[in-house]
């Protein structure tokens, strides 16, 4: 079945004598046991329940795995994924991740003794040098957040493999619907579900998927050990979320297309960071490895005064962290979303101090382009002014 | 499963208890979706469209069924989308009803704005007098509606008196049970043919949703009811279904509570000075005390009350109140307080207003579960900044 079709033909209660159209929502703590000795298949909505089955068994066949499981966050997801680690064992990532999971890594799992190493994984031979015998997890996005450099996911699985290491790769960025990750050799997929898979702003939400059975084990034992499962009115939003996905996103990249065109051929923008540009670094990798660029695209200014200004003077872009949803957002990662970056990563990664990304809704593209236009416009003006002591 | 003469905590958390089907799910799914997928053309399991019925929604029709001692009950979007359901299956043009005339101003309005367009004719009378509820029937007449406690007056109707004049009349007797629920007041038992509710009240319990519901024994009604139900769409919707059942569990616990609590209040307010009267079936000094006691387990949480006041005045305390809140509706957890004659009766004629007793400084509290102590304190306050509070004179008021 081909993705569009999968979107919506499942079945969304296996087993319901009802047979209802839409998954229903079992807010319950606990299922009463037929007996002392034997129970169903649910006993305690921490260890499973009736909605999250449904929603993960989705996300796991969309993504191309065999199992699913779905956390209260993101970052619940990364670091249920994280805790597969032991005393010694370090992680391998890349430079460019989203501010939370560095915080995680540099100054969570130190405290179990766990390293982890930053390198860029675009440089596969540099990258390949960072490995040592206790690296035990490689960890990469793919466009990156926020700078948008595109990762050769099959070599690094590759790479990884050929270490001892599992892949884990966050496709937030992308949903699996641009990219199936574990189709290039990924051990893990995890993603924010409340970016692009649940699409509305209205959940916070992440997910496992794998494909390898020992693993799905191993996350399942430790979901329920840890107790980080999405609750079940989550659950239910987030299958109704993933319906639209292929419409939103197909709209959402359009959108983005032509915002990126607009802003390359501005003179007020420095450089425009969007994988779906021809010519851009990474744009024939993307191209073999996902079916789209996305809808969320980084511009510099050359200067800090105007991105604020510009960031400030929009007035269709929602100023806000988190990307993916259907309303346009805008931000100053620097000051945002990666302002959780330890300084001396931070400082080692040079984000670009003006740097404004944009993650594109589905609004008429022309509004969001007259829009920019106009606050680019006000944004010159404004930082000059600002400038003035 | 209890039984039928299960005490009703038990019936409040277990009566009518649906199992999920499938997975043994101790609180009953939320089937939030519009369609069910038929089996085959014409073969479905009981359920396909969410305006005709609702798993959720029929988990709570039998557990609310379970504590009117009757089969599932039948439950709406509100509880005025009960009431027109009741008179829209009963009444056609040319039939006749008899109402309290101490009642919701809704269902006034309901007969004054919609029924009597279509040619239903209506009395509302005193049905606190069994002689004039015996005058006001005709041929005509088809239904007989009272609410007991009235609102706002709490002015009660003696149901058992009610029920024989009606049947006599061969008419059915509905009985407005918002106030007391069937934890408090039995009407099938004292001879009722239809109990009225709206699930926003007590029910429910935490001002979450809005809703109604309408019980009777008797299948063909229920079947009547359903039938005008799905033809204008009224049905309760599920999720709202669900937050009532989760409430419907902690009832009796609450009403004890309120009953309490609501007790305390009266007593105060009757001591108080700038109190004209209290209206609470809990008072000796109120009229119907002995019909209170003989009809009705506990006295509910209601407590009206009349100031030495004009209207300005009752306005000026409600103004001034900081924990209790200013709002219509009534029965949730929190301690409201209203205004009738310029809220919830607004809308009727100020003789007929005057003429079933709310005067111009007539208040409703409905009092809720925070400590009596402490909506006390609030009430003096505010009846100390409207300038009416309790003089040097006055004995602090013992609480427990």
């Amino acid at each position: 079945m081909k993705f569009a079709s999968k979107l919506v033909h499942y079945d969304p209660a296996p087993g319901d004598p009802f047979r209802p159209m839409s998954t229903p929502i079992y807010q319950t703590a606990t299922f009463e046991q037929q007996n002392v000795d034997s129970r169903g298949e649910y006993d305690y909505s921490r260890s499973g329940n009736p909605t999250r089955h449904v929603l993960e068994e989705q996300l796991a066949s969309l993504e191309n795995g065999t199992r699913g499981f779905c956390f209260s966050s993101g970052m619940a997801a990364i670091a249920n994924v994280a805790r597969l680690l032991r005393t010694g064992d370090e992680i391998l990532a890349d430079t460019d991740l989203y501010g939370g999971t560095c915080r995680l890594f540099s100054r969570v799992l130190d405290r179990s003794g766990i390293s982890v190493r930053y390198a860029d994984a675009g440089d596969l031979q540099s990258f390949a040098a960072m490995f040592t015998p206790r690296t035990k997890l490689v960890f990469i996005e793919s466009p990156t957040n926020p700078l948008l450099r595109i990762i050769d996911i099959a070599a690094v699985a590759d790479l990884a493999h050929r270490n001892g290491a599992w892949l884990c790769v966050d496709n937030s960025l992308m949903s699996p619907y641009l990219q199936t990750p574990l189709d290039f050799g990924a051990d893990f997929v995890i993603h924010s579900a409340t970016k692009f898979l649940g699409g509305h702003s209205d959940l916070t939400g992440g997910a496992v998927v794998v494909k390898d059975a020992s693993l799905a084990k191993q996350i399942r034992f430790l979901l329920n050990a840890e107790g980080s499962a999405l609750g079940p009115f989550d659950c239910f939003l987030l299958l109704r979320g993933l319906k639209t996905l292929k419409l939103r996103i197909d709209t959402q990249q359009r959108n983005a297309a032509a915002i990126a065109q607009f802003l390359q051929n501005d003179p007020r923008i420095k450089q425009v960071l969007y994988p779906g540009l021809d010519g851009s670094a990474g744009n024939q990798l993307q191209r073999a490895q996902a079916r789209g660029a996305g809808s969320v695209l980084c511009v510099t200014t050359d200067s800090v005064a105007v991105s604020k200004a510009l960031v400030d003077a929009v007035r269709m872009f929602h100023i806000c962290v988190s990307f993916g949803s259907v309303h346009s957002t805008i931000s100053l990662p620097g000051r945002m979303s990666h302002a959780s970056l330890p300084p001396e990563i931070a400082a080692a990664r040079a984000l670009p101090p003006d740097l404004v990304r944009i993650s594109v809704g589905i609004e008429d593209a022309d509004d969001l382009i007259e829009d920019l236009s106009e606050a680019l416009s006000k944004a010159r003006p404004a930082a000059r002014s600002a400038d003035i002591p | 499963m209890p039984t039928r003469s299960s005490d009703v905590s038990t019936l409040a958390i277990h009566g009518g208890r649906t199992l999920d089907p499938q997975t043994s799910s101790l609180i009953f799914p939320l089937y939030q979706t519009g369609i069910f997928v038929h089996d085959a053309v014409g073969v479905d399991k009981g359920y396909s469209y969410s305006r005709v019925s609702n798993p959720t929604v029929d988990a709570l029709e039998k557990a609310l069924g379970a504590l009117e001692g009757t089969p599932p009950a039948v439950c709406f979007r509100t509880g005025m989308a009960a009431t027109t359901t009741l008179f829209l299956s009963l009444l056609k043009a040319g039939d006749h009803a008899v109402l309290s005339e101490v009642v919701y101003g809704g269902t006034i309005r309901l007969f004054r704005e919609v029924l009597d367009h279509l040619g239903v004719k209506s009395s509302f009378v005193d049905t606190s007098d069994l002689q004039a509820v015996e005058s006001a029937m005709t041929p005509a007449t088809r239904i007989v509606f009272v609410e007991t406690p009235g609102n706002p007056t709490l002015k009660l109707t003696d149901i058992a008196g009610v029920a024989p004049i009606a049947k006599r009349h061969g008419c059915l007797l509905a009985v407005d049970n918002t106030f007391l629920t069937p934890v408090l007041q039995k009407p099938f038992e004292l001879g009722a043919d239809i109990s009225v509710l709206s699930t926003t009240k007590y029910i429910d319990g935490h001002n979450a949703t809005v809703g109604g519901s309408l019980a009777a024994r008797d299948e063909v009604l229920l079947e009547r009811f359903r039938l005008i139900r799905k033809t204008i769409g009224a049905i309760q919707a599920p999720f709202d279904a669900w937050l009532t059942l989760q409430g419907v569990k902690t009832l009796p616990a609450r009403l004890r509570l309120h009953c309490e609590n609501a007790a305390v209040i009266a007593r105060w307010l009757e001591a108080h000075p700038a109190v004209a009267r209290v209206y609470f079936p809990g008072l000796d000094s109120f009229p119907q005390k002995a019909l209170a006691e003989r009809q009705q387990s506990g006295p509910g949480g209601i407590v009206s009350f009349e100031l030495k006041a004009p209207s300005e005045t009752a306005i000026k305390m409600l103004n001034s109140l900081k924990l209790c809140l200013r709002a219509e509706s009534l029965g949730g957890l929190e301690t409201l307080l209203t205004h009738p004659p310029s809220t919830t009766h607004a809308d009727l004629d100020p003789e007929y207003r005057r003429r079933i007793g709310i005067s111009d400084g007539f208040i409703r509290i409905s009092v809720g579960l925070e400590s009596a102590r402490d909506i006390i304190a609030d009430l003096e306050q505010a009846f100390a900044e409207a300038g009416i509070g309790a003089h040097a004179q006055e004995e602090p008021h013992e609480v427990r």
